[in-house]
C-alpha cells in the first residue's frame, strides 16, 4: 500500500453555463498502486470523464480545478502547460471512445504512430517506425507490417482502436486511462479489447484507469471499483467486496438494473425513478435522495459523508444496503 | 403472450445494395439480407440479435417496404405486402411502427412533443382535430408522460429517456398491431433504460402488442423475448426459444455471443472470448464460401468452406445453420494454432 501511482483528493472541477456554476466533479478521492486496474463507474453527467481528464490535464481553460492530483508524487493540479505536455504520453495517457474520431484520416498509420514516438524521444524515423510496427504487434493488429502503410478508414472499428491503444503506449506511459474504449465496438470486439487491454497492462505492470457506464465490465476486469454519481464519489471497494457487499443504493439500483442472462423472459426488472439531478441546482443532502428507495429526511438536510466504513470499503450513505441473503 | 396466430410470415427475404468504389472502399454488392425466413406470431416478441453489418436493421426495413426487398415475400395477416402498392400499402403500413436507437435523430426538433405525437395521425388522416388531440393526450399518459407538463415541450428539453418515450407514443398513436424497435433502448443510461423496458414490457400485454425487438445486447434481448433469432453477415444463423436458445446455444457464432457479455458477477468464472471467435466480421461483398462465419469459428472444417450449411431443426422449435453444432456431444475441434485474436486475412 505504500507506493501509490496516483492519489487524488477532494478533487472538485467547476464550470461556468449560463452565469450558473456546475460543480461537475464534487470532492472525488482515490488512489491507486502502480499496476493496478481501477474502474471508475457512472452514468452520463456523474463526473466520471471529467475527472480522467483532469488527471490528463485536458480540461478546457475555463474549467476550474481544485483539490490535489498527484502522479509519481509530482503535484499536477496548477502545472504549466509545457510541464502536462511531458506528463501526457510518458506519464499517462488515454484512449477515447470513438477512435474514427481520434485518428486523422488523411495520415498513414505508421506515420501516426511514428509521431507519437518522435513527439516524446529524439528518434531516427528508420527506428521509430521499427518501433511502431512493434507497438502494432504487441496490440495484435493483424497483418501489422501492411497496416503501416495504411490510412484509418481501411481498418474495422475494433482494428482502429487497436492502433489508438498502439499510440497511447508510444511513450511507454505508467498509466492508461480508458474512457469508454470498448463502448463503441460490436460486442465481441469489445470483450476482445478488454482482453488486450487487461494482458498489455499486467505485461507493461501499467495501471489502468476503466471509466465505464458498465458494471459488468467493472466486474470483469478491475481490481477496484470507484461508484459515481452527480459529480461525487458514492462507493468504492476492491470488486469482490464491492459486489459481494454492495452498500449504497445507487449501486445496489444500478446492479439490479443489468438485464442478466439468468432472468426470466419477461421479468420486470427493478428500475428506480426519476432521473440524475440537475447539477446547477446544488442542493443540500445526499444527490440520490429523490431516486432513493431507503432515503429520509436526514438524507434530504446534510450529505452523508465518503468515508471507511469498513476495511477498503467506503461509501457516502445514511442508510447503507444489508448484505442480501444468496439464494 | 402469443395466441398462436401468425402476423407475420417472412419468407426467403434478400436484400441487396449495389457499391461504387471509392476511396478504399471496392466496388460489388452488399449481400445485407440473404435468404432470411421467420415467422412471429401475434402477441409475440421475437428478438433479434447481430453485431454491426449482420443485416438486421436492413431486415426491419425491408418488413416495412422501406426500401421494399429485391426478392421475397413479407407476408402480414396474410397479405404480400411486396405486392402492394400505393393506397393499399399505406394502410397496411398503418398497422407496423418502427422506433430508432437515436430519439433525438428521429425527433424534429421545432416541433413540439404534441405536435410529433399528432403527426401520424394527420399524415393518415385518421379523425378530426379534437379527437387527435385527445388520442395524443391518451398515448402521452400512457407512456407516461404528464401531457400537462410535456405536451409543448421541445425535443430540446427532454432528456434521452424522455425523447424516446415520446418517440414511443408516436409509434402509438395509430393503434398499430406490430412495433419494431431497432436498438431503441441502447443509448439510454441503465437506470433509464430499466424503466423503458418495463414500459415497453407494460405496454406489450395493455394493448396486445406484437414486438420485433432488434440489439445488439444478447442479455438485453433475452428480457424482452419469446423467442430470439440471431443473425450474422445477412445469415439468420440461429433461431429458437428464448430460453433454450440461452441455455443450449446451438450456432458458434451465439456461443461467442453469449462469452461477450460481461457478467456482473466477479466471482463467476470466464472463458476468454478470444477462445470461441477471432477477428472481426469480414466484409458484406463477397462473404466467405459455405458458411460465412468459418472465417472466425473454433469449429470450422474443409466442408464448411465447400458446403452452405441450411437453417435445420435440432431441438423443439429450436433451428441453426451449422454442420457442427455445439449440441453434438463431440468435443469442439482445437483451434489451430491456439488461441487467436488476429483476424482472418480479408
Amino acid at each position: 500500500m505504500s507506493e501509490s501511482l496516483l492519489e487524488v483528493s477532494d478533487l472538485r472541477v467547476d464550470f461556468r453555463h449560463d452565469g450558473r456554476l456546475v460543480r461537475a466533479v464534487d470532492g472525488l478521492t482515490y488512489s491507486m498502486r502502480p499496476g493496478q486496474t481501477v474502474a471508475v463507474i457512472g452514468e452520463s453527467g456523474s463526473g466520471k470523464t471529467v475527472s480522467a481528464r483532469a488527471i490528463m490535464g485536458l480540461l478546457p481553460p475555463s474549467a476550474k480545478v481544485t483539490g490535489s492530483i498527484r502522479f509519481d508524487e509530482v503535484e499536477m493540479v496548477g502545472l504549466s502547460e509545457k510541464a502536462l505536455r511531458s506528463h501526457r504520453g510518458c506519464g499517462v495517457a488515454m484512449v477515447f471512445q470513438d477512435p474514427t474520431r481520434s485518428l486523422n484520416p488523411t495520415m498513414r498509420i505508421g506515420a501516426q504512430i511514428r509521431e507519437a514516438i518522435q513527439t516524446h524521444e529524439k528518434a531516427s524515423r528508420g527506428s521509430a517506425q521499427d518501433r511502431a510496427l512493434e507497438l502494432l504487434e504487441l496490440v495484435r493488429l493483424p497483418a501489422a507490417r501492411e497496416r503501416l502503410e495504411q490510412y484509418p478508414h481501411q481498418l474495422s472499428g475494433g482494428m482502429r482502436q487497436r492502433v489508438m491503444i498502439a499510440i497511447a503506449l508510444a511513450a511507454s506511459p505508467r498509466l492508461l486511462i480508458a474512457d469508454e474504449a470498448t463502448t463503441a465496438l460490436d460486442v465481441t470486439t469489445q470483450a476482445q479489447i478488454m482482453e488486450l487491454l487487461r494482458d498489455l497492462q499486467q505485461r507493461l505492470g501499467m495501471g489502468l484507469i476503466m471509466i465505464s457506464h458498465d458494471l459488468g465490465l467493472a466486474a470483469s476486469f478491475a481490481d477496484d471499483v470507484v461508484v459515481m454519481y452527480a459529480g461525487r464519489a458514492v462507493e468504492r471497494a476492491p470488486t469482490q467486496m464491492l459486489f459481494a457487499h454492495v452498500r449504497m443504493p445507487y449501486t445496489r439500483a444500478l446492479l439490479d438494473a443489468i438485464p442478466r442472462l439468468e432472468n426470466e423472459s419477461h421479468a420486470p426488472l427493478a428500475a428506480v425513478p426519476g432521473q440524475p439531478p440537475n447539477l446547477a441546482l446544488r442542493e443540500p443532502g445526499c444527490p440520490f435522495t429523490p431516486r432513493c428507495p431507503s432515503a429520509t429526511d436526514r438524507c434530504r438536510e446534510h450529505a452523508p459523508v465518503f468515508e471507511e466504513h469498513e476495511p477498503e470499503h467506503l461509501w457516502a450513505c445514511w442508510h447503507p444496503c444489508e448484505d442480501r441473503v444468496r439464494l | 403472450m402469443s395466441t398462436g396466430e401468425q402476423l407475420l410470415d417472412v419468407r426467403h427475404l434478400v436484400q441487396e445494395f449495389e457499391v461504387r468504389a471509392q476511396g478504399g472502399v471496392r466496388s460489388g454488392v452488399v449481400q445485407a439480407v440473404s435468404d432470411v425466413s421467420f415467422t412471429l406470431a401475434k402477441g409475440e416478441t421475437l428478438g433479434l440479435v447481430g453485431e454491426t453489418g449482420s443485416g438486421k436493421s436492413t431486415l426491419a426495413r425491408a418488413i416495412l417496404q422501406a426500401p421494399a426487398p429485391k426478392s421475397g415475400e413479407v407476408l402480414f395477416e396474410g397479405t404480400d405486402l411486396v405486392k402492394l402498392k400505393g393506397r393499399d400499402l399505406l394502410r397496411a403500413r398503418r398497422q407496423m411502427q418502427m422506433v430508432f436507437q437515436d430519439p433525438f435523430g428521429s425527433l424534429d426538433p421545432k416541433w413540439s412533443v404534441a405536435r410529433i405525437v399528432e403527426e401520424p395521425l394527420v399524415a393518415f388522416r385518421t379523425a378530426a382535430r379534437a379527437e387527435r388531440r385527445r388520442r395524443v393526450t391518451e398515448v402521452l399518459d400512457r407512456v407516461g408522460l404528464d401531457p400537462e407538463r410535456y405536451a409543448d415541450r421541445r425535443p430540446r428539453s427532454l432528456s434521452g429517456g424522455q425523447a424516446q418515450r415520446v418517440a414511443i407514443a408516436r409509434a402509438l398513436a395509430l393503434d398499430p398491431a406490430l412495433i419494431i424497435y431497432d436498438e431503441a433502448v441502447s443509448s439510454l443510461d441503465v437506470l433509464i433504460r430499466a424503466q423503458v423496458l418495463n414500459l415497453l414490457e407494460r405496454l406489450r400485454s395493455e394493448l396486445s402488442l406484437t414486438y420485433l425487438f432488434i440489439a445488439h445486447d444478447l442479455a438485453l434481448v433475452k428480457q424482452v423475448s419469446d423467442r430470439v433469432a440471431v443473425m450474422y453477415l445477412g445469415k439468420l444463423v440461429e433461431i429458437g426459444p428464448a430460453e433454450s436458445l440461452y441455455r443450449e446455444p446451438l450456432h458458434p457464432y451465439t456461443v461467442a455471443l453469449l462469452a461477450s457479455i460481461p457478467n456482473p458477477d466477479p466471482a463467476a468464472s470466464r472463458a476468454p472470448v478470444t477462445k470461441t471467435i477471432r477477428g472481426e466480421p469480414p466484409s458484406p461483398i463477397d462473404p466467405p464460401s459455405g458458411c460465412r462465419f468459418r472465417t472466425r469459428c473454433p469449429r470450422a472444417q474443409d466442408v464448411c468452406a465447400a458446403e452452405e450449411p441450411l437453417l435445420r431443426k435440432l431441438a423443439d422449435g429450436h433451428f441453426a445453420a451449422c454442420h457442427f453444432p455445439v449440441s453434438d456431444d463431440a468435443p469442439a475441434p482445437a483451434l489451430a494454432g491456439g488461441t487467436h485474436d488476429a483476424a482472418a486475412p480479408d
